[in-house]
């Protein structure tokens, strides 16, 4: 079988531009990924876990250091220019293209770097715009356009040369859920009508790589630690308890640390409201009495109870040991 | 070489040149910068000369060099540091992940800034022609022409190979670019002939193609021209020809090596991680 991207140890080492500015880091380490045609597959990770360095390698536009990375079957070291005839890249804030031109020039001039003809892309470029709600904006400027709408042009720029495997770094970073919305069923129709298009998605959003990809892997300081259908993630976590817990501000948290039964535990401080959330996956349901009673005996009030199903985020936090920001 | 491969980028060089053909002319401020302002600096050395009562001729030779400067600014500011500034925005990732030669893109910035630069630099001729009432003659128009193409393929040659050894100097192609302004101003002759500060410094500023082309271009639409001549018209030709193909090369070789050390360093993607 053809995977449509393939790696094998991929690893990328990025050093300091001095000796004395710092120690290198190891952005991705050892990476081994296999993902079919077709399929819609997700990365997921917090900042810095190396999404976006896999990402940059796969689309040729940087070296790895060791390994090798196969994209459509060729080699993005020695066969770039095959690999860059099948793909396209979108990544999240992008603010590419140029403000004095309309929509529709922007567009239309990063289709003629791959070739296509005007007619052709004019025709993709008025379609897509009607699909992504942007055709009132397609004579207007781009420096005129909201964030959302620029994201939205963003998105339709990578489709518009209908690649064969497309990368989406974080391409809904930032936007109002109605623009996400837009984006991710657009991405998902494309999946299913195209034959045998894939697309690598990065994010840190949990629901997103739950609602759209049929497998994830999750990544954390360069390594994958886990690579498996959301479903199957989920499982991972079945055996344990979630519990969700919020509390006026908890100042002390090193009390719960010592408690029996809690295997991992994470937090967020709302200073402004006067709050603390917490959520703990539990090796033992017993500890819910305890860390009931250690709460209260720290002087908090305790807001809200709830034991919740498994998500992504439960199993990043147990892999991890900590969660998204 | 393909006809699909050589349409490809032929498209791309036309999608490129694009945003500077139109996009360049969507702020009515250009005319006040790139006409209005060289204008002030042309008639302060015309005024000058008059003052000085040299030969009139001298006064068209400022008002063809502040046409020129034209070209010069444009190769500073729109070529050699169009990189570094299109990394910034996210777009030179997108140029290199296109599945078309570098070239076509440098291609297509050269050929847009060409056409919109050479509308400025009519402009400052017409106007300087009006207001000093400047004559040219025009003896020869097809070695004009043809002066005028060698000397522009040479200058934009250059300036694509400035526009990778730029984006390597990061925030420092801004000082670079200042630094060549005024120097190569006064080194090049836009406003006097090139020949009276010596051969040597003549020589050595004719690495930059615009001196020999300026310096033929004033042959050619000056009777009296050739007093004030460095070299003949056909050896600058020659020379300006043998330096189309030195900086095209080199434009080359430099883009080559500039991909290459990007992407083994990270120094041209680092800036969405």
């Amino acid at each position: 079988m053809q995977y449509a991207v393939e790696t094998e140890a991929l690893t990328r080492v990025f050093q300091p531009k001095r000796k004395k500015e710092g120690k290198s880091v190891t952005a991705l380490d050892s990476v081994d990924l296999s993902i079919k045609q077709g399929e819609l597959f997700g990365i997921l990770g917090p900042n810095g876990a190396g999404k976006t360095t896999l990402l940059k390698i796969l689309s040729t536009l940087l070296l790895p250091t060791s390994g090798k990375a196969y994209v459509a079957g060729f080699d993005v070291e020695t066969d770039f220019q095959e690999v860059r005839k099948r793909i396209n890249m979108v990544s999240g804030g992008e603010v590419s293209g140029y403000g004095l031109l309309t929509v529709k020039e922007n567009l239309w001039m990063f289709s003629q770097f791959y070739g296509i003809r005007t007619k052709v892309a004019i025709e993709r470029i008025d379609r897509m715009l009607e699909q992504f709600g942007l055709m009132d904006k397609r004579n207007e400027k781009v420096r005129t356009l909201s964030t959302g709408q620029r994201q939205k042009m963003n998105v339709i720029r990578g489709f518009v040369t209908d690649p064969d495997i497309i990368f989406l770094d974080e391409p809904t970073l930032g936007l109002d859920v109605n623009a996400s919305r837009v984006i991710r069923e657009y991405i998902v129709d494309w999946v299913s009508n195209g034959t045998d298009k894939t697309v690598l998605l990065t994010t840190h959003y949990m629901a997103e790589a739950d609602q759209l990809c049929d497998r994830i892997a999750i990544i954390d300081n360069g390594k994958i630690l886990a690579c498996d259908t959301p479903e199957n993630l989920k499982k991972l976590v079945k055996t344990s308890t979630m519990l969700k817990l919020d509390t006026t501000m908890l100042d002390d948290k090193r009390v719960l640390e010592t408690i029996k039964g809690i295997e991992k535990f994470t937090y967020a401080d709302d200073a402004t409201n006067n709050l603390t959330s917490l959520k703990f996956v539990l090796q033992d349901e017993s500890a819910v009495s305890d860390i009931v009673s250690e709460v209260v005996r720290s002087g908090a009030k305790i807001l809200a109870l709830r034991k919740t199903e498994p998500t992504l985020e439960d199993v990043f936090i147990k892999m991890v040991g900590k969660g998204f920001e | 070489m393909s006809e699909t491969w050589l349409m490809k980028n032929l498209r791309a060089v036309k999608g490129r040149a694009y945003p500077r053909v139109v996009g360049g002319n969507r702020e009515p401020s250009w005319v006040f910068f790139e006409i209005a302002l060289p204008i002030l600096t042309v008639a302060a050395y015309a005024y000058i000369y008059k003052f000085m009562s040299a030969r009139p001729e001298f006064v068209g030779y400022v008002i063809l060099g502040g046409a020129m400067t034209a070209f010069w600014l444009n190769i500073l500011w729109s070529m050699a540091s169009q990189f570094y500034w299109e990394k910034e925005t996210g777009n030179l990732q997108l140029y290199l992940i296109a599945p078309i030669s570098r070239m076509a893109i440098l291609a297509g910035m050269a050929v847009g800034g060409l056409f919109m630069t050479s509308t400025r630099a009519l402009a400052t001729i017409i106007i300087g022609v009006f207001v000093f009432s400047v004559s040219f003659t025009l003896s020869d128009p097809l070695l004009m022409v043809l002066v005028f193409v060698v000397t522009m393929i040479a200058l934009y040659g250059m300036g694509m190979m400035f526009a990778s050894l730029y984006m390597l100097l990061g925030r420092e192609a801004y000082h670079l670019s200042n630094l060549m302004t005024e120097p190569i101003y006064l080194a090049s002759g836009f406003y006097f002939p090139v020949k009276y500060l010596g051969f040597w410094a003549a020589a050595g500023a004719s690495f930059i193609p615009i001196t020999l082309g300026l310096d033929a271009l004033r042959q050619l639409f000056f009777p009296t021209g050739s007093q004030d001549a460095f070299l003949s018209v056909w050896t600058e030709v020659g020379i300006l020809s043998a330096l189309c193909v030195l900086f095209l090369i080199l434009s080359r070789l430099s883009l080559d090596y500039m991909e290459w050390l990007g992407k083994s360093t990270g120094r041209l993607t680092l800036r969405w991680q």
